[in-house]
This record gives C-alpha cells, sequence and structure tokens, in this order.
C-alpha cells in the first residue's frame, strides 16, 4: 500500500511561543487551526474528546477514513490528520457505506450534526443502523443548523426559539438514540460536552465496539441557539447541561417525576448481532463456492 | 480522584496558545479552583497556579485545543 502523504503545518502553529506541547498535535493539520468554529463552540470538545479516545486505543490513522457531511460540525475533517471525506449533506453515511464495504478492514468514522444525520440524512441513519454496519457515528447535536444562521432542526425541543420558529417551536423533537436503537443499531449512547471525560470513555466503547455504534454528543451553540434560548455564553450552556444531564445508572434510582426535563446520558444500549460486511463476505463466498462445484443456477 | 491527591502540591505548566485561543472564558469560569483570570481584552491569564489540583478539566472542555497541563 502506497503511504499517502500528510499535509505538511502551514506556519506556526503558536505552540512554539509558550513552550508546551500538547499531545493532540499529531492528529491536526496544524496549518488549518485556529478552526472556524465560534467562540465556545462545543464542536471543539467532542473533537478533542473523540481524539483523545482515538488516541488511547492507538489505532494507525492511516487505516482510519474519517466521514463528514455538511454543516459546522461536519468542518471537522478539514483539521483532522487522517483520510478524510467532505462529502454532500446528509450523504456522511451513505459514503461511508461504501467505503467499509469496499475496504471491510479500514476503521470508518462518521462525524456529523444533528441536521445532516436527523434531517436530511435521516434515511440513511436508519438503514446504516438496521444493517449493523461497523461504522461509529458521532452526532454533534447542537439543537440548530449553525452554518445557515439558526434554523431549528428535527432535534430542537419543543418551545425553542430560532430563526425560523420566531414565537418557538411546536415541533416534537426526535430523540436520535431511541431513533437508532429502534432501527438495530447495537451500541447507543449519550454525552455532553460538559462531561467530557464521561463522552470520552463512551466514545472509546462506540470505536471498539463491532457494529452500529452511534454516539449522540450534545454540543452548545452560544451564537444562535443559546442566544435566542437565555443562555447568554457558553459558560450558561454547559451549566445547563450539568443540570439538565442525569446518568442512566443514577436515573433508575430516581423519581420518573424529578426525570420529565432531564436527559439520560451514558451507555443506553448495547446488544450482539450479525454485522453487515462479515455477512456480505459470507454470502459471496457462499456463492464463489456454488461457483465452483458448478451449481450454481444462472 | 487518587490521581488527583497524588499531584497535589505540585504546579503544573499551564500554557495556553494565543493563537488558538478565542477567549470563550470556559476554562476561566469552570475552573473549580479559579485559576485563571482574565485580562482587560478577556485572554485568561494563569493568576494562582499552585491552587491547580490537576484534574485537567480545563485542557478537555477547551474548544479551541489551545490549552495544556505539562508536567510530572
Amino acid at each position: 500500500m502506497p503511504t499517502l502523504t500528510r499535509q505538511v503545518s502551514r506556519g506556526e502553529t503558536g505552540w512554539e511561543e509558550t513552550g508546551g506541547k500538547p499531545g493532540l498535535l499529531g492528529y491536526l493539520r496544524t496549518g488549518m487551526m485556529p478552526h472556524l468554529w465560534c467562540p465556545g463552540c462545543g464542536h471543539g470538545i467532542i473533537m478533542g474528546a473523540f481524539l483523545r479516545a482515538f488516541d488511547r486505543l492507538g489505532w494507525d490513522q492511516d487505516e482510519t477514513i474519517i466521514v463528514s457531511g455538511i454543516g459546522c460540525s461536519s468542518r471537522v475533517t478539514g483539521y483532522l490528520d487522517f483520510d478524510t471525506l467532505h462529502t454532500t449533506h446528509g450523504r456522511a453515511l451513505a459514503f461511508a457505506t461504501g467505503v467499509k464495504l469496499a475496504n471491510p478492514k479500514l476503521n470508518v468514522i462518521v462525524l456529523a450534526g444533528d441536521g445532516d444525520l436527523a434531517a436530511i440524512g435521516g434515511n440513511h441513519l436508519i438503514h446504516a443502523a438496521r444493517r449493523n454496519i461497523n461504522i461509529t457515528t458521532i452526532c454533534f447535536n447542537n439543537n440548530i443548523y449553525g452554518m445557515t444562521s439558526g434554523q431549528f432542526s428535527p432535534v430542537s425541543p419543543t418551545g425553542s426559539w430560532a430563526t425560523t420558529t420566531p414565537y418557538g417551536s411546536i415541533d416534537r423533537p426526535f430523540d436520535l438514540c431511541e431513533l437508532v436503537r429502534a432501527a438495530g443499531g447495537t451500541y447507543v449512547a449519550r454525552g455532553t460536552a460538559y462531561h467530557v471525560r464521561s463522552l470520552t470513555g463512551l466514545i472509546e466503547k462506540a470505536l471498539k465496539h463491532k457494529g452500529f455504534s452511534f454516539v449522540e454528543a450534545l454540543s452548545q451553540c452560544p451564537t444562535y441557539f443559546g442566544r435566542r434560548n437565555q443562555l447568554h455564553n457558553a459558560v450558561d450552556m454547559l451549566l445547563w447541561q450539568k443540570e439538565h444531564a442525569v446518568n442512566v445508572r443514577a436515573a433508575t434510582r430516581m423519581d420518573p417525576e424529578d426525570l420529565r426535563d432531564k436527559i439520560l446520558i451514558g451507555e443506553l444500549y448495547r446488544s450482539e448481532a450479525p454485522e453487515y460486511t462479515e455477512e456480505y463476505a459470507r454470502i459471496r463466498e457462499q456463492v464463489r463456492q456454488k461457483a465452483r462445484e458448478g451449481d450454481l443456477v444462472q | 480522584m487518587a490521581q488527583v491527591k497524588k499531584k497535589q502540591g505540585k504546579v503544573p505548566g499551564i500554557f495556553i496558545n494565543r493563537r488558538w485561543c478565542k477567549r470563550c472564558g470556559i476554562c476561566v469560569e469552570l475552573c473549580p479552583k479559579k485559576v485563571f483570570t482574565t485580562d482587560t481584552l478577556g485572554n485568561p491569564v494563569v493568576k494562582r497556579p499552585e491552587s491547580c489540583v490537576w484534574c485537567e478539566l480545563c485542557e478537555l472542555r477547551c474548544p479551541d485545543l489551545a490549552l495544556k497541563l505539562e508536567g510530572e
């Protein structure tokens, strides 16, 4: 296999003058930093959590493909020094399925936003989950379409304010974790940018899991969601996550009345099921065997 | 917790990359020991490194990956 030439960093990173040496620099295209996300945007926290989880596993960057769609969060592929695909809106999972089937040895990771996965790519999400293909999907859920100036998304909570819901949203939001679980995903977890240590562990488990694994990472958008919803800055939004998130194990001992406006975090579901690329290899081998024996019905 | 206790008493090197930092204030506000303060422009400044308990939450929660704790 030819080694792909990595993008050489352009210019200095700013770390030289501090004297510090961050451990994650090897995973970043430092010439592209600082990233374009707004000050306080949670996507950077989730990107850091993902990189730390990946670092713990010690996987090879050249054996890993990161696929993203369109949106604020999908800019992540531009900053990560892996083999990356920046695809069309909502189709990240469709491209990722193709990559995985073409070469099942690769680690395929999809990093996409809530608009990408829940709205325009909703079908791809449920069908990737149904097939249980070995792809890890991390949903950067900031409850809004940040890149196009703050339209409400299918996961914006009822009553939330956005550019396109000037009197509050009347839509009921998706519970993406329940959706993926019902569609057949075999690892489902939820974390928040505030609980970043727990999120890193969940992402690590999701990466190791064989089958379709889904991590919903709650992010904060202080520029569009927070500003219109009485959460004035990133710190307020992170503290909101702190107050509203309840670990799923603690929730089993809590009164359902107290859990009404809470968000469950942690590992929500895990199971075993036949993996798609393995099943595909098996059926191919069966057909070849039949062809060799000469009893293949044309 | 054990890790935090073991490191108590030692002062870490706290490095902030000024080119990457966007002055969001997360490290300043969410530090449990109030190690940081801001200058007049809103830049985070390490004021009390000796009270740091090495929880690393500032490094983990920095959205710009612009903060790094170093030391033993």
